[in-house]
């Protein structure tokens, strides 16, 4: 094996552990907050929690899945050995120190602060370190797929950069600036406070800091869920890509629009004008372009190889297409729960409804749908499109795979539409205990059952993931060249495309100004308001 | 399959121009709600000292709950800290425009009133403002929504909405909840 595929594995796996066991915290968080007596329930288990749930499933499984994923892209989209590949090892290994320095901090309850990063209530110190570790080894990953694929291009001059190894890049280049916002609030303000070293904080720049981070980060989950869209799904269905140029398009609109919007996250804040939440909601109104662009692209693609099998009419093409295959049913499902949860994310975003949802259960259940489904159900059809050839083995039988995704598909609608529907109620977020003597309260206590039933599901479905992945590993052996490439090839692949459209240059130009518009002054303000500090408040018992 | 590279290109082109008149209208619906219905966020950028509140100022404690100002303006003032709204409870008139204010001392709050839009964060540092018109009569639930510490969960206040004939303020132009 080489060394791209024992590092995708050995990522792979971390990754999945983590969500399995977050799965299990997330099913009795979902119990806690229903009016059935929750066992071992404390504020102080609930938010222990909470934090851990969080933190595996927004930072452990996803860091790791985009790492994984692109050692894998780098070396098969490529066709070339990684490079690096030492540098990889090192920054898998400072990246499980992180994850091991958090969970020790977080189970040892030095850490009840949830996975954003909110002072002036801090953890300790070692909990951020932690985590700044983690991002020090994506970092790592960074550097290697950019040279990766520069690598590439100096040995292929005025080729295409394939579509996969693309976009895996455009995400570890928008991952680099997404970053930096997040590391200079952690780095400036709240290491130094949770050290001691600090008394006092202001809060509005740290929001404000934290905000830059929130909303690509976001993008960095999804881009590997995309990248199987645009070449996995077709190709597994049979078809070709309806067009690779509007692929480059897209992954490059992503680049663009998911930093300068983070400022949706602050719409309920004090600290910032009317003018810059206006102007940043008015550029996350564009990031609905390169979503509604992959949705025509990917249609388009489908439909191309329902006709192939032989599909006819306006519709027929959709019976035709392959669904046995695990692949193309996540892709359907995936788009079903995106039409959902693109539907919520346009009232997030609207300035004004926002007031409407903003820290309710809707937004839990917003991004329960779009991430915890969407994304994740992506997550699956990847490791199971890349396991067989990674270990060399297949399972007889797809059957169980195909189960479990929809297991996961509608435990999930059934955990987050009442979910939604209690944020509209008014029914808040990140609460342990709810008081069902309350009568209006009283009234969410069947909804939130519902939800927990949903909750069961998606464990059921957790359980059988990894039980299918040890399948890849037990199974009969089955011969490399059975397997079919994974990515497809455009209708028509284009010979040479335009150097804005096969590298980043121009576009980290743009970026540049669009950050500096966007944030320059909201940051900056911050030194001549000279908002007075609030207090450090740590939870770790030292302050 | 046979589709030109022509039409693959026109039929994009085509899927283009919906996209950007799909946005063109949400665009159009929230700059109308915003200009025509003045629905905006709280954005006042107001700064308040959190180690000095209770001691000076406008958050001092015989300053909370609602005043009612020469120019007949109604204003409800709350501080917001570890693990309770000071005061619990607050009393306003339903279909008159009200404007709440609120402080920190400590961490970062929120508040939403359930049933209605009324929504902010409240960081210290900073004073939030809501405006706000209360249609419906009763005991609404005002919790607090941003994670706050392990006694988040029992941090909640109350807003009384009371008939507007019934909202009558003392002498110093002051209402408040037990004082009915
Ligand atoms: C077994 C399925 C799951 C259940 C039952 C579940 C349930 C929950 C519950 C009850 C909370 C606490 C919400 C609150 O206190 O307001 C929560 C938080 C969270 N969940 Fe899940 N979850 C599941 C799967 C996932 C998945 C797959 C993801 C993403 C990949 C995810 C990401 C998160 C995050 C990031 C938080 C933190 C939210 C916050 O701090 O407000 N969860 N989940
Ligand atoms: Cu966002
Ligand atoms: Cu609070």
């Amino acid at each position: 094996m080489t060394h791209a595929r024992r590092l995708t594995l050995a990522h792979l796996w971390l990754a999945f552990a983590a969500f399995a066991v977050a799965c299990v915290l997330g099913v009795w968080q979902m119990w806690a907050r229903s009016p059935l007596p929750a066992p071992l329930l404390t504020a102080n288990a609930y938010f222990t929690s909470v934090t851990a749930h969080g933190v595996a499933m927004a930072y452990v499984l996803t860091t790791f899945m985009v790492m994984g994923f692109g050692y894998y892209v780098a070396e098969t989209a490529l066709g070339r050995p990684l490079p690096f590949p030492r540098i990889a090892w090192l920054a898998f290994l400072v990246g499980i120190l992180g994850v091991a320095m958090a969970v020790v901090t977080i189970f040892g309850g030095t850490a009840t602060v949830l996975f954003t990063f909110y002072p002036p209530l801090t953890a300790s110190p070692w909990f951020y370190i932690g985590l700044v570790l983690v991002v020090a080894a994506s970092w790592a990953w960074c550097g290697i797929m950019i040279a990766a694929m520069a690598g590439w291009k100096r040995e292929n001059p005025g080729r295409p950069v394939p579509l996969a190894m693309f976009a895996t890049v455009a995400n570890a280049v928008m991952w680099l600036w997404t970053t930096v916002g997040v590391s200079a609030e952690l780095v400036f303000q709240v290491i130094p406070a949770a050290f001691g070293w600090n008394l006092g904080i202001d809060v509005g720049l740290s929001r404000t800091l934290f905000s830059w981070t929130l909303h690509a980060i976001v993008y960095f989950w999804l881009i590997p869920s995309y990248i199987a869209f645009y070449t996995m799904a077709p190709q597994a269905a049979g078809g070709r890509l309806y067009s690779d140029t509007m692929g480059r398009l897209t992954f490059i609109l992503f680049l663009i629009y998911s930093l300068p919007v983070g400022m949706h996250h602050l719409f309920m804040d004090p600290q910032q004008s009317n003018a810059f939440k206006f102007l940043q909601m008015s550029l996350t109104a564009l990031v609905a372009a390169p979503t509604l662009l992959t949705v025509f692209t990917i249609t388009a693609s489908m439909e191309i190889a329902g006709r192939l099998r032989g599909g006819r009419g306006l519709f027929g093409w959709i019976a035709a297409l392959p669904w046995e295959r695990p692949m193309v049913l996540a892709t359907g499902l995936a788009f079903f729960m995106l039409w959902f949860g693109g539907g919520g994310g346009l009232i997030n975003m609207s300035y004004g409804m926002n007031a409407m949802v903003h820290n309710t259960s809707w937004v839990t259940a917003h991004f329960h749908l779009i991430f915890g489904g969407t994304v994740v159900i992506m997550y699956f059809a990847i490791a199971y499109a890349i396991w067989p050839t990674l270990t060399g083995r297949t399972p007889a039988s797809l059957k169980a795979q195909r189960v479990q995704l929809w297991l996961w598909f509608i435990g999930m609608m059934v955990l987050t539409l009442p979910w939604h529907y209690l944020g509209l109620q008014g029914q808040w977020r990140r609460v342990a205990t709810f008081n069902y003597a309350d009568p209006i309260i009283a009234a969410w206590g069947p909804w939130v059952l519902v939800s927990f039933a949903g909750g069961l599901i998606l464990l059921a479905s957790a359980g059988l993931f990894i039980w299918n992945l040890l399948e890849f590993h037990r199974a009969r052996a089955v011969a490399f060249s059975a397997l079919r490439p994974l990515y497809a090839v455009a209708v028509h692949p284009p010979a040479r495309v335009p150097a804005a459209l096969n590298g980043f240059a121009l576009w980290n130009v743009l970026v540049l100004v669009l950050m500096i518009a966007a944030y320059g002054y909201p940051i900056a303000q911050a030194f001549w308001i000279n908002a007075p500090q609030a207090i450090i408040h740590r939870v770790d018992g030292r302050g | 399959m046979a589709v030109s590279e022509e039409a693959i290109l026109r039929s994009e082109l085509r899927w283009t121009i919906v996209v950007t008149g799909t946005i063109t209208v949400i665009m159009v619906a929230i700059l109308y709600a915003g200009i025509v219905h003045h629905i905006n966020p709280p954005s006042n950028i107001e700064t308040v000292d959190p180690k000095t509140l209770h001691l000076t100022g406008e958050f001092t404690e015989e300053n909370l709950g609602t005043s009612i100002d020469a120019g007949g303006q109604i204003t409800a003032r709350m501080v917001a800290t570890q693990f309770a709204f000071q005061p619990q409870c607050i009393l306003l008139p339903a279909n008159k425009r009200v404007t709440l204010r609120f402080a920190s001392p400590d961490v970062i709050h929120g508040i939403l009133v359930t049933g209605t839009n009324v929504n902010t964060m409240i960081v210290p540092g900073y004073v939030s403002q809501v405006h706000t018109v209360f249609t419906r009569t009763g005991d609404l639930l005002m919790p607090c929504h941003e994670y706050c510490g392990l006694g988040h969960s029992q941090m909640w206040a109350t807003v009384r909405v009371v008939p507007e004939a019934e909202f009558k303020p003392d002498g110093s132009g002051r209402a408040l909840c037990d004082a009915r």
